[in-house]
């Protein structure tokens, strides 16, 4: 009986490895395309192919390796550079809280750990939007399709972005904020706070890379300032009820 | 250069890991604060918009071609298209409008 029950979960297992595996093509694709300008990004601060394909993988994170690299070009300190990387990855957090709730009681430490590797917008989604509780070899397998991309289309920008014409490369510099704008948008058209939040935020953004102080601040040091402040007058100001936070 | 790029990799993965990894292996119930609960649910948004501008004026060889771009991504993304199809609009903003002013 016992044994039965072990070789079933095994095939769930293996279904689900497969399904992942098959998930993680489209996403694995997407990310190919948009780590490329990561790539650029990180030419431009003067890495090497293997520097950006190395912290790709490792990293896996578009905004918070682009925050990290535009401190690597201003030579930022260690701690500066890793509160840079704190804040910019601070949705990774709250996505993890989430995974949180929603993992088998009594599941192995060891897939607890792995699985928190690479928690990124979509992996979580195609995760999160699944029934019932967390399959870790479901992530294993989006994992498996998707990471690679991510690393060898960084290495790849980093390689060709002295290739491509410079309309190109400025073109292709963009990607990375049409992606931040794909995360922020949607969320805003459904909730006013957060409609409000993103053009106060620009305009503080704005305001703060010119006023006198501020601007002699790093960017990254200012992103952690304005972040900091913005959210806590948000949360003080509208905090979110019970059903919806 | 004094400061090591591998050290700035490193600390960057380590941040990385431990900011996906700790609230998974340590939290096993609903966090009960409601600030901290909205603080978190606030940050991704407002860091974002904070990153987007003005930095997008000065990842194109032209402040206009940048702007252009915000406009087309926040429409595409108000729309609907996801995170690789506003990407490439974004992109083929910048590749026409740069075709005229740069």
């Amino acid at each position: 009986m016992r044994r039965k029950r072990t070789e079933l979960a095994a095939a769930d297992d293996r279904r689900a490895f497969g399904e992942g595996m098959r998930d993680g093509v489209p996403i694995g694709l997407g990310y190919l395309a948009v780590s490329f300008s990561l790539g650029i990004a990180a030419r431009s601060v003067g890495m090497t192919p293997g520097q950006s394909f190395l912290a790709s993988l490792l990293c896996n994170a578009s905004a918070g390796e682009y925050a990290g690299f535009t401190s690597i070009g201003a030579h930022a300190a260690y701690l500066e550079i890793a509160l840079v990387t704190l804040v910019a990855n601070a949705r990774y957090l709250l996505m993890s809280c989430a995974m949180s709730q929603r993992m088998r009681p009594g599941i192995s430490p060891v897939h607890r750990l792995c699985m928190a590797f690479d928690i990124t917008d979509e992996l979580f989604a195609i995760a999160i939007s699944r029934p019932g509780y967390l399959n870790p070899w479901y992530t294993y397998g989006a994992v498996l399709t998707a990471a690679p991309c991510w690393a060898v289309g960084t290495a790849l920008g980093t390689m060709a972005g002295n290739l491509l014409p410079l309309r190109l490369v400025s073109a292709l510099g963009v990607a990375l904020y049409g992606m931040f704008l794909a995360v922020i948008i949607p969320p805003a058209q459904k909730d006013r706070v957060v409609a409000g939040l993103v053009p106060l935020c620009f305009l503080l953004s704005f305001g703060a890379a010119a006023a006198p102080v501020l601007r002699e601040l790093s960017e990254g040091t200012r992103i952690i300032l304005l972040t900091v402040a913005v959210s806590s007058g948000a949360a003080l100001l509208f905090p979110r009820s019970e059903e919806e936070a | 250069m004094s400061d090591n790029i591998y050290v700035y990799i490193l600390i960057m993965a380590g941040v990385s890991y431990a900011i996906r990894v700790l609230p998974l292996t340590l939290i096993r119930r609903q966090i009960r604060s409601r600030f901290l609960r909205s603080f978190l649910y606030y940050v991704p948004y407002v860091t974002l918009s904070v990153m987007t501008f003005p930095a997008i004026l000065k990842a194109t060889q032209h402040p206009v071609s940048g702007l252009l771009a915000l406009a087309a991504g926040i429409l595409a993304a108000w729309k609907g298209l996801g995170l690789f199809r506003v990407a490439v609009i974004c992109c083929g903003v910048v590749l026409a409008a740069e075709f005229l002013l740069v």
